[in-house]
């Protein structure tokens, strides 16, 4: 049976992993190679790196980290940020990457899911959703990109079947209402999404304790479940988060 | 070491043809190497594929279109039935026969990483099969004589996964003293 996955995402800048609340207040959290490491040794599914300063400098400094990444880490990991090519994507892949993840450029433009599927298989492509609930209507969310700082018109759901027709083989889904606030994820949203798609879902923002991960997959539908605060900042530990999840009946790999 | 030029490929004491792309992309891409890597494999010198190179063993595959691969082991690459989340993806338990020699020391099941949306149908009776549940039983790795592939990636299969490489390394060596 397919264990449910616990995947630590590691946002960077220069050079530095960080992490926010809600998007902003950055905190640092380490060098991105060494906690990386630190993952793949402590039982982590797999990485996702993103880079959230998304310049044409930080993205040369980014296949250079996935380089020492792929040296140190024996787990798929994810790299994503600003990323809006097939050539990008080859360069990162080939650097050792097992998927990257794409968000404003396909929403600019969605025939690059197409285009990146075709050459590198469905199972490279991840969709990455910034959602944010929509103030007027109850269980809508609309579709944020630039980081979160943009919002669209765009609704999660109907976006999220069309990039799952265009060749998307996993959708990451970002709740920037719960991001960072430890508070639990957006289950609704999960739910939603899971429901719409039949790629996997991974739940992302508002971890803050192990329960949150055991409702994410169970109430929120969710294949596998982002975290970043509940475990850079030592409070638990990756082996503590599938120990609770296994007793709750769950599968992991541990 | 990684090469693409034929004498590396003829000098080599065992081949790995690994894979992150689709099927016609990967096949393409080996282009004239297909026929010599078929002849060398035919020939007994050991070939591991994993993910798309295992797939690329096989006799065809639909994965965007319709493409031939290296028919070394007799089966079609085919979809993943539908009614299940489709790529297969993350860490699925392999239940480990004990006469595949791939697997030494590993024990009887573990879990390996897989990422993909099609899977090998085998039909080669002179193939052992090491299977993973996914709703059905899916073929994870196969061998036939000194013809090897995983579905899964064992380059990402953190400690045991690097046990398989290990394993392939030293039947390698034994091939070639």
């Amino acid at each position: 049976m397919l264990a449910k996955r616990i995947i630590p995402c590691l946002d960077v800048t220069d050079g530095r992993v960080v992490k926010g609340v809600r998007f902003v207040n950055l905190r640092d959290a380490g060098d991105p190679v060494e906690l990386g490491a630190r993952y793949s040794q402590a039982g982590a599914d797999e990485l996702v790196f993103l880079d959230i300063t998304a310049t044409i400098r930080s993205r040369k400094t980014m296949v250079e980290l996935v380089e020492k990444v792929a040296e140190k880490v024996f787990i798929p990991f994810t790299v994503g940020g600003g990323i809006s090519t097939v050539e990008q994507m080859d360069e990162l892949l080939r650097s050792g990457a097992e998927k990257v993840s794409i968000n404003t450029a396909a929403v600019n433009n969605p025939t690059l899911i197409t285009q990146a599927a075709q050459r590198f298989g469905n199972q490279c492509i991840v969709l990455a959703i910034d959602a944010r609930r929509c103030p007027e209507k109850p269980r809508r969310w609309n579709v944020c990109v630039k980081a979160g700082t943009q919002p669209t018109d765009l609704d999660v759901l109907a976006w999220a079947i069309k990039a799952e027709k265009l060749g998307a083989g996993e959708i990451l889904l970002t709740s920037m209402d719960a991001d960072g606030t430890k508070a639990g994820y957006d289950n609704q949203l999960n739910k939603a999404v899971s429901d719409a798609v039949n790629i996997p879902v991974i739940a992302s923002g508002g971890a803050g304790k192990p329960q949150h991960l055991y409702d994410a997959i169970i109430s929120g539908g969710a294949d596998a479940v982002l975290i970043a605060s509940i475990t850079h900042f030592q409070n638990y530990t990756i082996e503590q988060l599938k120990q609770y999840l296994k007793s709750r009946g769950l599968p992991v790999n541990l | 070491m990684l090469s693409n030029q034929p004498r590396d490929i003829e000098n080599a004491a065992g081949l790995i043809l690994p894979g992150v792309a689709a099927f016609g992309f990967a096949i393409t891409a080996l282009g004239s190497l297909a026929e010599l890597i078929k002849q060398l494999a035919l020939n007994g010198k050991p070939l591991l594929g994993i993910c798309v190179g295992y797939q690329m063993l096989f006799e065809k595959s639909t994965e965007y279109g319709r493409h031939t691969g290296l028919a070394l082991i007799k089966g079609n690459v085919i979809p993943i039935p539908e009614g299940r989340t489709i790529p297969h993806m993350g860490w699925n338990l392999v239940k480990l026969p004990k006469d595949m020699d791939l697997f030494t020391g590993c024990g009887s099941e573990r879990y390996f990483y897989f990422a993909h949306s099609f899977y090998a149908e085998i039909t080669d009776t002179n193939a052992k099969i090491a299977y993973t549940d996914y709703g059905f039983a899916l073929p994870a790795a196969v061998r036939k004589e000194n013809i090897y592939g995983t579905q899964f990636h064992p380059e990402k299969s953190g400690r045991t996964g690097l046990k398989v490489l290990k394993n392939f390394a030293e039947l390698c060596k034994r091939q070639n003293p």
